[in-house]
């Protein structure tokens, strides 16, 4: 055994190792959060959590209507931003294919996907909550289905590639238009994937606070008006951890592990129960 | 009728395009055959793919519109002044842009060959069984909301490494010369550095994961031949799969950029919110989405709220240049691609 081929062995074990070891890093780092978010998050957790309003400093208190505010946030948003996202999708995937419209929207959409989360939150500030003076659940809504649309219109239409086209012809053999074509045939074909998308976007959406600091800031009571500024988890997360009382620090904790868990249990839904069609 | 019959010409021109060239494209409607649900369905979707994009020219004219007070005051010198004083009104983007700019490269130091690190497990090393978990964990820490990260950050790293990490730094680091200077400051654990490496952790999914996908469409015929003439696991990813796919990693590499720059409730948690350049990385900074998220909401003055709308579109325009550049490198490694295989 030469020197030579007794060094490369050496880098190429020394490289494995390291390469095992990058692995290890990541993996520490994830168990270490979720264990400290667990250990302070079950001690938080309690029936009062979900039945009492958030409290003034140095009293205890729930997170009820911030885990409402959340909810209506997050459905209101989603309602909005799943027409839009399909339909764009459809457009990118059936009509525009490689024309430029199609290209250049393809683009912006991607780069959409990972602008940062803040600046939406400033744009519908500055187009919304300016102009109509208030803090409202609705501006919350808005940025977040703008943060959900470009997710649900790449699922959108990386499923609809998937459709063999022979689907399509048989569907348009039979006299079908276009329309119901695309609506009935090929959407249907790969409804979980799509439904994985939306999935996907809610769990995105569930997590953001950057957006709702400008548009649905926060209220300490309370409040079904979508019109006023409206209570939601992750804020909350954000005013009681920064703060120095013990409570709202609990509180902060408890509501973490609530979006944690919400957040990965939705992912992992949409990983498993709808795979099947979007097995590649 | 004249539905009836267009339906009836479509279906036929479909057929017939089938039968003659073979192409496996969805059939098209001859011009001006469409009945009016098909014409509206089109253009609806249009409609939203438009959408799409005025998104994105609206934000970027909003905030241009919603800073212009910002701009007309300070003019150029917004962004190159070190002034952030909302006492005498006086603004200057210099030190968040600073704090943005060093977090996020921080980020991508560790974050890199870490990732590179990963992707090669993943793909070279890891047992089958394994692959499908691991990766997924791995895309767990994208799926972790920023704030958790800010909040495990604040209480539970910052200590850790303020009390061990950062004195081990200054005394390894702290007497060379040019190094020196980086690892100084008050060893508490909040500051530029610990910000940028929270940071790392949090791009570190993203860029594995475009890596891994990159590594995997190397052909196997090249990696085989690379073995068959006696090449070590490492050579072979160094010399044969890292030169192949090296648009596609860099590709990734600048998302994993982009996400840095903008991150914010996890950096606003831990790196101290000062207005301050220095090369002490233990020292509190600033970054431009944290200034945004600690300060927005109590700038009453509209100076003020101008300069912070100016700083988010700073952001904006500085992740939109780098993450088209990411996608334009990703697309041209799809379309080398089908050419090379």
């Amino acid at each position: 055994m030469n020197s030579i081929y007794r060094k490369r062995l050496f880098v190429n074990r020394l490289n494995l190792v390291m390469s095992f070891g990058t692995m290890v890093f990541g993996m520490t780092f994830l168990l270490w959060i979720l264990w400290v978010l667990f250990a302070n998050g079950f001690s938080a957790l309690s029936p009062t959590l979900f039945t009492q309003t958030t409290p003034p400093p140095g009293s205890a208190g729930g997170l009820a209507n911030a885990i409402y505010g959340s909810v209506l946030i997050v459905l209101v948003a989603t309602f909005i931003s799943t027409p839009i996202g399909i339909l764009a999708g459809i457009y990118l995937a059936e009509y525009g294919k490689d024309g430029w419209v199609a290209r250049l929207t393809r683009f912006v959409n991607d780069i959409l996907l990972s602008a940062p989360s803040i600046v939406i939150g400033l744009f519908v500030y500055t187009i919304y909550v300016m102009q109509v003076g208030h803090f409202s659940g609705w501006a919350g809504s808005f940025a977040l289905a703008l943060i959900a649309i470009p997710v649900v219109v790449r699922t959108t239409e990386n499923m609809l590639h998937l459709v063999p086209s022979s689907l399509r012809e048989a569907a348009v053999a039979l006299g079908a238009p276009m329309w119901k074509v695309i609506l009935q045939v090929t959407l249907k074909a790969v409804r979980g994937g799509v439904v994985t998308g939306i999935l996907l976007a809610v769990a995105r959406m569930s997590g953001e606070t950057a957006p709702l600091l400008f548009t649905a800031l926060n209220n300490q009571f309370w409040s079904t008006n979508m019109d006023a500024p409206m209570a939601n988890l992750p804020v909350v997360i954000f005013q009681f951890a920064m703060s120095p009382f013990e409570d709202w620090k609990s509180l902060a904790w408890g509501a973490a592990l609530l979006i944690t868990l919400t957040v990965l249990v939705i992912n992992i839904l949409a990983r498993t129960v709808f795979r099947q069609s979007t097995a590649r | 009728m004249t539905a009836t019959a267009g339906t009836a010409s479509f279906s036929l021109s479909a057929a017939a395009s089938v039968r003659t060239d073979r192409e496996p494209s969805p059939p098209v409607r001859p011009k001006g055959a469409a009945p009016w649900q098909d014409l509206l369905f089109e253009r609806a979707t249009m409609f939203f793919a438009l959408f799409v994009l005025l998104t994105l020219l609206g934000i970027i004219g909003a905030l241009a519109w919603a800073a212009a007070p910002a701009f007309q005051k300070f003019g150029f010198g917004f962004f190159v002044t070190n002034v952030w004083n909302p006492v005498t009104m006086d603004f200057g983007a210099l030190a968040p842009i600073y704090g943005t700019v060093v977090t996020s490269a921080i980020a991508l130091l560790i974050g890199v060959p870490v990732s590179f690190g990963i992707a090669l497990f993943l793909t070279e090393m890891c047992p089958p069984v394994l692959k499908r978990p691991l990766g997924t964990a791995v895309e767990l820490l994208a799926a972790i909301p920023s704030i958790i990260y800010g909040m495990w950050g604040l209480f539970v790293f910052a200590p850790v490494f303020g009390d061990y990490v950062q004195p081990a730094l200054t005394r390894v680091f702290g007497n060379l010369w040019i190094l020196g200077p980086l690892f100084q400051g008050a060893p508490n654990g909040i500051g530029v550095l610990s910000a940028g490496v929270i940071l790392s952790i949090m791009v570190i999914p993203f860029i594995a994961s475009v890596m891994r996908d990159v590594f995997e469409i190397v052909p196997p015929v090249l990696k085989e031949s690379a073995y068959g003439i006696g090449a070590t696991t490492w050579e072979v990813v160094w010399n044969v799969v890292l030169p192949y796919t090296k648009v596609g990693v860099i590709g990734g590499i600048m998302l994993g950029l982009g996400r840095a720059l903008g991150e914010t409730m996890a950096v606003t948690f831990v790196i101290g919110n000062a207005y301050r350049i220095s090369a002490a990385l233990f020292e509190p900074g600033n970054s431009i989405a944290s200034a945004l998220a600690n300060e927005f909401n109590e700038a009453a003055d509209p100076v003020h709220r101008a300069s912070l709308i100016a700083l988010g579109l700073v952001l904006f325009l500085l992740t939109f240049v780098v993450l088209a550049c990411s996608r334009l490198l990703l697309a041209q490694l799809a379309r080398g691609e089908g050419r090379k295989t």
